[in-house]
């Protein structure tokens, strides 16, 4: 029984945070530079993350790209093609995402998409953008004619739906980890009645109460994502779900407690903390879990 | 990374599960017959081989590496077994400060459980603020003479000895003053009184009055005035759910809650299987982490905050359960608010947190 991460694990994380800390967005403003999104495209096209589960990676390594890309607002596509990848494991030029509910996901710049109908692949084309809550992904609408593209065997849909779960639960850590820093930065900065806001109690112990959702949030997603490619089909997706259920809840409480503790500012479009609030909302709803959804036994 | 089972570790978990199966339903796991035969529960552990698993073997333990408590606590609970009982931290904050003649002399017998334990550390003028402690201990020859009020003190009444913290030196800073001590309990200086939980139990603590009690000088542990020291050990280790064994007992109460269910459950009971099987993962990782050599700091205090709400959060699903009017639902319930303040309340671990690992200067 061993939980910890190999070193192998430990410097493709520390990869992916560079590359978000170099070109995700800094500023609400960033999110319109296009130069930096291009530039941020071309990074990571050129890292291959996307191809991940075709060259053969597990859960872990794509979910840990997946958290440190949400903590830095990676404002490009991940897991879309990543899951994509996943059902078609071969490696072509062509920006491919994958559809849930009848829109494609995290598809900008997608141009085909794929859908999983029972073990049936099916091609389609990804159209216009569709309205969303997530300012740094956008989901698109989805047009036929749908091609059969292939199959997958009814385990490896199992495990690509518990991989789909997640990929979302790493976005929502990563995307808590990135408030809830941007809000402890701003604990030690913002003074009020003389001192830094972050030395009274009321602030501190919503921040300390965050960092204890964090952690458990990292604990029980290490193991769904573990779990993706070494359980049985059904425990990973039960795994992933008691993940997603717990994920979410605490990823919306330390996006709510950023807005918080910026008073009046994290109420306002140009404070971060909303965007990373959105995205949570937004991987909330990507593939969702239900608490009538759990197994009590299995615990 | 590997979440399952070792060889070794399956084979200890098969040894285990096949010692339980005879012996776990004859103990009784809650409520005050949990408590008088708790002893007896310890001795019977540790004599299959099944207790005191990551200790020096030199001290009566098994010297395995820490994830094996994982095994026993979960095997504990499948079994419907009673729980390991949780004296690692008195185990650590004697075998950190200890010399090596005090280890010899009081380890093997708190390990193997012949001989009992409690802490008296908490006194009425001084919970929280521990550093306030106002028990005082003066030296007379060859002995220190003991004078003061301890106060919730677990399982004082069946305890042989008291891991104590006293004030030796009133003219020191507060914090260096203080100093720990291995006092027999069955001695005419110490007045006990019992204290009834709130959930009715009378055997989880009491209070302790020393009037004259007499301690060795040479079992003091540690030097003068290092009392404060051994105490941040102590609860350090309090707050781990590692060390404390409770994060399958948990489970198990899911589960027994799981059973009665008809219908659809409630989410209150719902929310518990999921926060539960978070604290066992969390474990879990932080016991992986352990050997690695990640020591015991700050970090602490967020496991017991998780630890914490998940045992309220528990005890909610307990009530929704239909808890008001069963008994022992009830009593989980009524017990679960105990978890915020025992080990150091929610709020000091907050304040922990916050200024150790946030640096927020709270
Ligand atoms: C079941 C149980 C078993 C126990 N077993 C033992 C034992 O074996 N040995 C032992 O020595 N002790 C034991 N204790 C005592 C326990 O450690 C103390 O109760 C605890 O540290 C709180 O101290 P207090 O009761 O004096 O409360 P107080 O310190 O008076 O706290 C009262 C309230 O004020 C809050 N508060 C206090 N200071 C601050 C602050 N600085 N900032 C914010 N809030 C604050 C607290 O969080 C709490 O809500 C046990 C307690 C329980 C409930």
């Amino acid at each position: 029984m061993d939980a910890r991460l190999t070193t192998e694990q430990r410097e493709l994380r520390a990869a992916a945070a560079r590359l978000a800390d170099e070109l995700g967005p800094g500023s609400v403003l960033d999110l319109d530079d296009a130069d930096r999104v291009a530039r941020l495209e071309k990074a990571v096209a050129a890292t291959g993350w996307r191809t991940l589960r075709s060259d053969g990676a597990s859960g872990v390594e794509v979910a840990l790209v997946a958290e440190e890309f949400a903590r830095g607002l990676v404002d490009v596509p991940f897991a879309g093609p990543v899951l994509a990848d996943d059902l078609r494991r071969d490696d072509t030029a062509e920006p491919w995402t994958v559809a849930v509910d009848g829109e494609a996901a995290d598809a900008r710049d997608a141009r085909r998409v794929l859908v999983l109908q029972g073990r049936r692949i099916l091609a389609g084309r990804a159209g216009h953008a569709v309205a969303g809550v997530d300012l740094t992904r956008r989901n698109a609408e989805v047009s036929g004619p749908f091609e059969p593209v292939g199959e997958v065997s009814a385990e490896h849909a199992e495990r690509w739906r518990a991989l789909a779960l997640v990929v979302t639960c790493a976005d929502l850590l990563g995307a808590a980890r990135g408030a809830h820093t941007l809000a402890c930065e701003y604990a030690k900065v913002r003074e009020q009645y003389g001192n830094p806001i972050g030395s009274y109690q009321a602030v501190a112990h919503l921040l300390a109460e965050g960092l204890a959702l964090i952690e458990g949030s990292i604990s029980v997603l290490r193991h769904a994502a573990w779990a993706v490619d070494e359980l049985t089909p059904a425990e990973a997706v039960h795994a992933a779900r008691v993940a997603k259920l717990y994920c979410a809840r605490a990823a919306r409480t330390v996006c709510e407690t950023s807005v918080q503790v910026h008073g009046g500012i994290g109420n306002t479009w140009e404070c971060l903390a909303h965007v990373y609030l959105r995205r949570v909302l937004a991987s909330t709803d990507l593939f969702p879990a239900g608490l009538e959804e759990i197994d009590l036994g299995l615990s | 990374m590997d979440f399952r089972d070792s060889p070794e570790e399956a084979a200890f978990r098969e040894r285990l599960r096949s010692w339980l199966a005879e012996r776990a339903g004859t103990f009784p796991t809650s409520g005050d017959d949990y408590w008088r035969r708790q002893g007896e529960w310890h001795r019977a552990l540790h004599a299959a081989g099944f207790f005191g698993l990551s200790w020096p073997r030199a001290y009566g333990g098994q010297e395995l590496p820490p994830v094996y408590d994982v095994i026993l606590d979960e095997e504990l609970a499948r079994a419907g077994a009673p729980p390991r009982p949780s004296l690692g931290y008195l185990v650590q904050g004697l075998g950190r400060h200890g010399s090596e003649e005090l280890r010899r002399r009081f380890l093997p017998g708190m390990i193997n459980g012949t001989e009992r334990w409690c802490q008296g550390f908490s006194e009425p003028g001084a919970g929280s603020d521990l550093a306030a402690l106002t028990t005082t201990a003066t030296r007379d020859g060859d002995e220190y003479v003991v004078h003061g009020h301890k106060i919730w003190t677990s399982y004082s009444d069946v305890a042989d000895w008291c891991l104590l913290l006293a004030r030796t030196d009133p003219d020191a800073p507060r914090h260096q003053g203080i100093s720990a001590f291995v006092v027999s309990m069955h001695q005419p200086g110490i007045e006990q009184r019992p204290l009834k939980m709130i959930n009715g139990v009378t055997t989880e603590f009491g209070q302790v009055l020393f009037e004259g009690a007499r301690v060795p000088a040479d079992q003091m542990v540690g030097a003068p005035g290092e009392g404060w020291r051994l105490a941040m050990t102590v609860v350090g280790h309090e707050r781990e759910p590692s060390t404390l064994g409770f994060s399958a007992r948990y489970g198990k109460t899911v589960r027994t809650l799981a059973a009665r269910v008809e219908g659809a459950p409630p989410a209150e009971l719902a929310w518990a299987a999921v926060q539960t099987e978070m604290l066992r993962l969390h474990v879990r990782r932080r016991l992986s982490e352990q050997l690695d050599g990640v020591s015991h700091g700050p970090e602490g205090s967020l496991d017991k905050l998780l630890m914490t709400w998940v045992e309220q959060d528990v005890g909610h699903a307990a009530l929704a359960m239909g808890g008001t009017r069963d008994p022992e639902l009830l009593s989980t319930y009524l017990y679960s608010r105990a978890q915020s303040v025992m080990g150091g309340t929610s709020q000091i671990q907050k304040n922990i947190i916050a200024s150790r690992i946030l640096g927020l200067g709270a």
